[in-house]
């Protein structure tokens, strides 16, 4: 199908072959990189593979294209945006405020439902704080080369989600001024240490240790870029404020071979790290003794989840940034495509997480979690039924329109898709916090129906104040693409420069290994970064 | 503050970049350092330099994140203050595995960033002299170092033949001060002047 969309490269297939020919001839074996010409210097990439940058671009052209926006005055469509961002913000803190002043019954909770909304919202961001370190870390680690248009904006996304995120338990004390308590210090209380054997600890860990090691990831790759803006900038306070962001990053060939090292080590690092987040968040579910949580399918159910759901956020980004930058050329339907991939693979994953958990609750003949399963979840006349299909039909049905491609390479239905997913993955959190809670062991405690207020909708909708908020500031002031690496990645898979290797897919194994590409391999095997 | 004289060459084009090392370091000039705008693969090796031993270091600090860990959770909760939790062992070492692993990761990634900016010099408010503006953006600059015997014209000469777009001679502060990009610092000397 690729070789459909991409048939122009075989329309001038006559002109190649006639310079096949001619290049069999000239290219003298062993004649080692000085000689020239084409392509001494990078790896090849096949024909079949979508080009990742289109038009014909210069290094400068790349530049120019990623940098304006920073330069140019910001639309009025960002001041409208950012101001709606700023205003849900100013809502979520008068929310806070409320709940701090006069505790956490300003929130709905009850008896039984200890946790509504705002671990639902907490577990949500996680979530979607999954998809930037994936991108950049694992999607580096297996060489996928579409990754360099998306991950600067990726790690951003994910560095603002963690923030968010982190909101939800901090406040849900309560007694926030306590909030040092979960620190491991010795401290006045005996010393009475934190509990380290406890799950919620261990969230403490991993969600601040994720946050950290995002934003160092995050920012030594932006380093490089920053100092691109620096360097042709204009007016004297961004030439002073950028020069101090970018830490006086020269180029140097040293500091780049130490820059490539340490970005691979980080993505080495944060490849085991991302999934140990959102395995950690599972736990402080799977170990507990609550019909619906009490599983040891949870792990790899919510971190297929959280990539589900990430990727369908960093749609819903990439679609409105490449549309308002202008930066179709460099985020292009092929990207689009291998998300929308991502989305259909992860959300089928987590489908057949859900069926496990529907089997299981018949097959273990336990009543509890029988209950659970096909009464409070399954069936749709009971009281949360309706979340438990809506989670259905947004996470599991729906993606599956995912598997055409007319449909991945479609703008409206990709944005339309990726807000549902979002939706779909907000709902799976509820009916599993809500549904699990509603009714326990004590029917004389079961809860009237669990509903938000406005104070608990208020801090949900600051959240996404805060969100945007970074996100807006982050469009407007730093290169949402990765500069360099699209740099690094032009001369093999930009078009135009594709278009001028065609021929190499004619030339005879032993020619291309003497004629200088074969040591060049040798030296790509690093990563892309 | 040590100023040396620098011969700069501009080339815009990889390809004509590592052909022009070779000549150069075959020639016999020191390259003092090339300045991209992105990673070029092979180009250290091209000219010379050893490979880094930054994830060595991000080993050490790995193992000693690992170490703090499990030695700080085992001394708190089987020694300082052993706590009874449902009767479960106080050394409960699999309970410390996500807390072991985070702190790991932790200590690795802290510790390779603030070796990369120490090695580097790398910090905010770091200033340093910048050969030519379009190096991060799109040409590749060779800078070599002049010695008392180096004919500088001759060497631009060179560097032109090479394929270099640009030439100039510098001289410059080649370490790093604080001080502000948007002020020019006359910690080196114009470089119109020097050429005239």
């Amino acid at each position: 199908m690729l070789r459909r969309s991409y048939a122009k490269a075989s329309a001038n297939k006559a002109e190649q072959r006639t310079k096949v020919d001619s290049i069999k001839n000239t290219i003298p074996p062993q004649a080692g990189w000085t000689n020239k010409q084409d392509q001494m210097h990078l790896k090849y990439e096949s024909q079949l593979r979508e080009p990742l940058v289109n038009g014909a671009k210069t290094y400068h052209q790349v530049t120019e294209d990623i940098i304006r926006p920073i330069e140019a005055k910001p639309s009025r469509l960002w001041y409208i945006g950012f101001y709606i961002a700023v205003a849900l913000l100013l809502f979520g803190i008068y929310s806070i405020y409320r709940d701090v002043t006069y505790g956490i019954g300003q929130w709905n909770l009850n008896k039984t439902v200890g946790w509504g909304w705002d671990i639902t919202n907490f577990v949500w961001w996680v979530g979607i704080g999954h998809a930037g370190t994936l991108i950049s870390a694992i999607l580096l680690l297996f060489r996928q080369g579409w990754r360099t248009g998306v991950n600067r904006a990726a790690e951003a996304m994910t560095i603002f989600a963690v923030m968010c995120a982190g909101q939800f338990p901090i406040w849900h004390m309560g007694r926030v001024w306590m909030a040092f308590f979960v620190l491991p210090y010795p401290n006045t209380r005996g010393p009475l240490w934190v509990n380290f054997n406890s799950p919620l600890l261990w969230d403490v860990f991993a969600i601040s240790t994720y946050f950290t090691v995002s934003l160092l990831f995050w920012y030594s790759g932006l380093i490089p870029d920053l100092a691109t803006v620096r360097d042709r900038a204009f007016t004297k306070l961004r030439k002073r404020l950028y020069g101090i962001v970018s830490f006086g990053w020269t180029g140097s060939t040293k500091h780049w071979q130490r820059h490539e090292s340490l970005s691979l080590v980080l993505a080495g690092l944060s490849t085991p790290l991302v999934l140990s987040v959102h395995t950690i968040v599972s736990f402080d579910f799977a170990t507990s003794v609550i019909p619906g949580w009490h599983t040891t399918i949870f792990p790899p159910y919510f971190v297929a989840g959280a990539i589900f759901s990430g990727f369908a956020m960093v749609q819903t980004l990439m679609v409105i940034i490449r549309k308002v930058f202008e930066m179709e050329d460099y985020i292009t339907l092929g990207h689009i495509e291998a998300m929308n991939k991502v989305i259909v693979l992860t959300g089928s994953i987590v489908g057949i997480a859900y069926l496990t958990e529907l089997f299981m609750g018949w097959y273990s003949q336990n009543k509890f979690e029988g209950y659970t399963f096909w009464y409070s979840r399954a069936n749709l006349f009971s009281p949360y039924g309706w979340s438990y299909w809506g989670m259905m039909a947004c996470n599991v049905l729906s993606p599956q329109i995912f598997w055409f491609r007319k449909m991945r390479r479609n703008l409206f239905v990709t944005f339309f898709m990726s807000i549902i997913v979002n939706i779909g993955m907000w709902f799976e959190r509820f009916v599993i916090i809500v549904t699990s809670l509603y009714r326990d062991y004590l029917p004389s405690s079961w809860s009237v129906y669990y509903s938000p207020t406005i104070w608990e909708i208020g801090f949900y909708a600051g959240t996404f104040g805060l969100f945007f908020t970074c996100f807006f500031l982050f469009a407007k002031y730093f290169p949402v693409i990765a500069v360099a690496e699209i740099k690094y990645v032009l001369k093999t898979t930009g078009e135009s420069y594709k278009d001028k290797m065609g021929h190499l897919e004619h030339v005879a194994p032993e020619v291309f290994a003497h004629s200088g590409h074969g040591h060049t391999i040798v030296e790509n095997t690093g990563a892309a970064n | 503050m040590a100023k040396k004289k620098f011969v700069v060459g501009c080339f815009d084009d990889e390809e004509v970049l590592f052909p022009a090392v070779k000549k150069v370091r075959t020639a016999g000039y020191k390259i003092h350092d090339v300045y991209t705008p992105f990673a070029v693969h092979g180009l250290d090796h091209a000219l010379g330099l050893r490979e880094t031993s930054l994830h060595t270091a991000g080993f050490i600090y790995g193992i000693t994140g690992t170490s703090t860990a499990l030695g700080g959770i085992s001394w708190i909760l089987a020694k300082d203050w052993p706590l009874n939790f449902g009767g479960k062992p106080h050394f409960a070492l699999p309970a410390w595995i996500p807390i072991t692993f985070e702190l790991t990761v932790l200590f690795a990634a802290v510790g390779m960033v603030l070796t990369f900016c120490y090695l580097c010099q790398l910090a905010p408010f770091v200033k340093k002299h910048h050969f030519h503006a379009r190096a991060t953006d799109d040409l590749f600059v060779m800078v070599i170092e002049c010695t008392e015997k180096t004919n500088a014209e001759d060497l631009k000469a060179f560097l032109a033949a090479s394929g270099a777009v640009e030439t100039d001679i510098q001289v410059a502060e080649d370490g790093w001060w604080l001080g502000r990009y948007d002020k020019d610092e006359i910690l080196f000397e114009n470089k119109q002047t020097v050429a005239a």
